[in-house]
């Protein structure tokens, strides 16, 4: 049950509670970016650094491999980017302006 | 007893005069009766001199403020005689219950009461209760001496309820020790 | 069938706690509340109670764990006063806003400094905004039967709301009085079970509470909360009236004493109204048209009911026992000139601020109370707006 970005004080749950368990999920943040990561694949060990840093949940996983990026969730914080230990230096996600990606 | 009747305590903080006083409403209570019992709180360090009230009628009570008339006061401490003045507030007919080993008229001359319609009582209260319960605990035999002084209640309605309540603290003999300093004050209390 | 005993008002509200029986008590000892933490924490030592009883390191850690406790959906009670009050501030306003029905006995004591741990309301009245409805209580009985009529209001689905039920501090919590208790079952059985709304501890609905509420809900929040205070009228009412059914004993938003046709009447609190009323009686032997009106439920503020019942006088005095320092007068003067305002023709009204500090009150005071309402009455004529009454001057 989410609650209507318009709705009046009679039909709100009482003191803001949230009576629905992971509605994070609906709080989309990827419009906060200003860089974006971008994943180089021949690079990737699938070491899963990124998944498990990303304090959102912007990285994808399937299989126990890198599976891509939700830019629905991704805020551009670059932590993946910088965590990410690529292959013999060559890292795996890079960081770009989102208007050039 | 239509009137309301108005006590005052003198005591030193840690001699007992606010369990006194509690002592005393619960017994009337359970005879029936509405009382307050209520300690004046100062500096609360023991022995300083301190002060404690009761209200006892025979209709509900509804004030809520100190005793400033006492019909009877009661002095715990006669060093207390010096320090504090205990005939503040007092009508001329006053009953005063003071521990002493001094005689009525010796405590009445030593009151500047000589002449007047004050009635005096006087027990050695401390000497009381180091005879019966070994240690100088005057507030116990005070009670004893209040109700022979004044009838405000049957010895045997004060002893039964402060049997109830102190058996609920001390041991048998104990008890037994405290209700012989009550009935020995009731009988030695002079006037 | 009641029992009738001789008790403090400290015993009183801790015997009331032992029969309640909460799921939790925080707490922390403060002058003149320490006897009910002490006696109520004999009562956990010797099994008379089955609540988890929290010691903790201050008043603020007490709301705290107390607002916790009720949050997971326990019956959660703590007791304090004054300075302790003023510890617990933040977390007091947000367990009213997180609408939490936790029941707190407050021991009226004045808030330092100077320092002093004697009778006011200056602790209370600081926290009239804080969101808590605010019961206040003349006698060790009202104590009592206030703190037992608390939990079905503030548990109340219309208004879960904290409620803070006060006694004067020394004046009634260390002084014995005649009371009437009830008998265990029948306080258990007025007070029901305790079914809270989304509890944190009921792991099959998890919920979140607490969470941020910025400016785009917070002031729908703030608005519930200002309704649940508003529905809390009602039901303060229809609790009284069960537990007149239960108890014989009647309590309204207001106690009107010798009101009918009164042409002066004092507004006060707590336990001088007792004495005032013995004040009363005193001057209707005497023929004087006077009356007193004492404020129970202080929060909700009633004011119309109390603008209804006081509008054919001529002349009321309020009673502050404390100063808002507003430079104009008491905290309680203020609502009822304000409730006053409306009505056509209405009373002239003064305030007195009185008994601070634990300054004892009088008859005699009230007398001149009622005197200067007479002259008022008589000329219409207001010459002092405010008055300290029993200060040296």
């Amino acid at each position: 049950m989410s609650v209507p970005k318009d709705a009046g004080w009679k039909d709100v749950p009482k003191a803001g509670r949230i009576l629905e368990p992971g509605c994070a999920d609906k709080y989309e943040t990827g419009g906060w970016r200003t860089y974006r990561p971008v994943h180089i694949e021949e690079n990737c060990i699938n070491c899963l650094f990124c998944w498990i840093y990303c304090p959102d949940q912007a990285i994808l996983v399937e299989d126990g491999k890198f599976k891509g990026i939700d830019y629905a969730y991704c805020k551009g914080c670059g932590i993946c980017a910088k965590e990410c230990p690529g292959k013999r230096g060559n890292k795996a996600l890079k960081m770009v302006l989102d208007e050039e990606a | 007893m239509a009137k309301l009747l108005e006590i005052r305590w003198h005591g030193r903080a840690g001699q007992g005069a606010k369990t006194a006083a509690l002592v005393l409403a619960e017994a009337a209570i359970s005879t029936g009766k509405y009382a307050q019992a209520f300690p004046e709180y100062g500096p609360e360090r023991m022995g300083a001199p301190m002060k404690a009230y009761n209200r006892i009628s025979d209709e509900p009570i509804t004030v809520h403020h100190h005793v400033e008339e006492p019909d009877i006061v009661i002095v715990l401490d006669p060093t207390l005689l010096t320090v504090g003045n205990v005939k503040a507030g007092v009508p001329d007919d006053g009953i005063y219950l003071v521990n002493t080993p001094l005689s009525p008229s010796e405590m009445r001359a030593r009151l500047g009461l000589e002449g007047s319609k004050a009635k005096v009582y006087t027990l050695d209260a401390t000497q009381v209760s180091m005879d019966t319960i070994g240690r100088n605990i005057p507030n116990t035999p005070m009670i004893g001496a209040l109700i022979a002084a004044t009838g405000l209640l049957e010895l045997d309605e004060l002893l039964e309820d402060t049997r109830r309540k102190l058996s609920k603290k001390l041991r048998p003999e104990v008890v037994d020790k405290n209700m012989e300093a009550i009935k020995r004050a009731y009988r030695e209390v002079a006037s | 069938m009641s029992i009738r005993v001789g008790k403090t008002g400290n015993e009183a509200v801790a015997e009331a706690m032992r029969q309640i029986n909460p799921d939790v008590v925080a707490a922390y000892p403060i002058t003149p509340q320490t006897e009910i933490v002490q006696i109520f924490s004999s009562f956990v030592a010797n099994g008379k109670v089955d609540t988890e009883f929290v010691t903790v390191e201050s008043e603020h850690s007490a709301m705290s764990a107390t607002v916790g406790a009720s949050a997971a959906g326990a019956r959660a009670m703590t007791a304090t006063s004054a300075n302790g009050l003023a510890f617990m501030w933040e977390v007091v306003y947000i367990a009213a806003a997180m609408r939490l029905p936790i029941v707190m006995p407050v021991v009226n004591r004045a808030l330092s400094g100077p320092l002093n741990i004697h009778c006011d309301h200056s602790d209370t009245m600081g926290a009239r905004d804080s969101g808590w409805i605010q019961i206040f209580s003349e006698n060790a009985q009202e104590a009592y039967d206030n703190a037992i009529q608390a939990l079905r209001i503030a548990e109340n689905s219309n208004v879960l709301l904290p409620v803070m039920v006060t006694m004067d501090g020394f004046i009634i919590s260390h002084a014995m009085e005649v009371m009437e208790i009830l008998e265990d079952e029948k306080v258990r059985e007025f007070i029901g079970e305790y079914v809270p709304e989304n509890p944190l501890l009921d792991v099959d609905n998890p919920v979140t509470i607490g969470p941020i509420d910025l400016q785009d809900w917070n002031f729908e929040h703030k608005r519930q909360q200002a309704e649940a205070m508003r529905n809390a009228k009602p039901v303060i009412l229809e609790v009284a009236k069960d537990y007149a059914k239960l108890t014989g004993r009647e309590y309204g938003l207001f106690e009107e004493y010798r009101m009918e046709d009164a042409e002066v009447a004092v507004v006060v609190l707590g336990s001088t109204a007792g004495t005032a009323k013995a004040v009363v009686d005193e001057l209707r032997a005497d023929g004087v048209r006077a009356g007193l009106l004492k404020i129970r439920v202080f929060r909700p503020f009633p004011a119309e009911e109390i603008a209804e019942a006081l509008k054919d006088v001529k002349a009321v005095a309020v009673m502050d026992r404390s100063d808002s320092f507003n430079a104009v007068g008491g905290p309680v003067f203020g609502d009822v000139r304000s409730a006053l305002y409306d009505v056509e023709n209405g009373p002239r009204i003064v305030d007195y601020i009185y008994g601070i500090g634990g300054r004892d009150v009088t008859p005699d005071h009230i007398r001149t109370v009622y005197a200067d309402l007479a002259k008022i009455a008589d000329t219409g004529q207001v010459e002092n707006l405010l008055t300290y009454l029993g200060v040296r001057e």
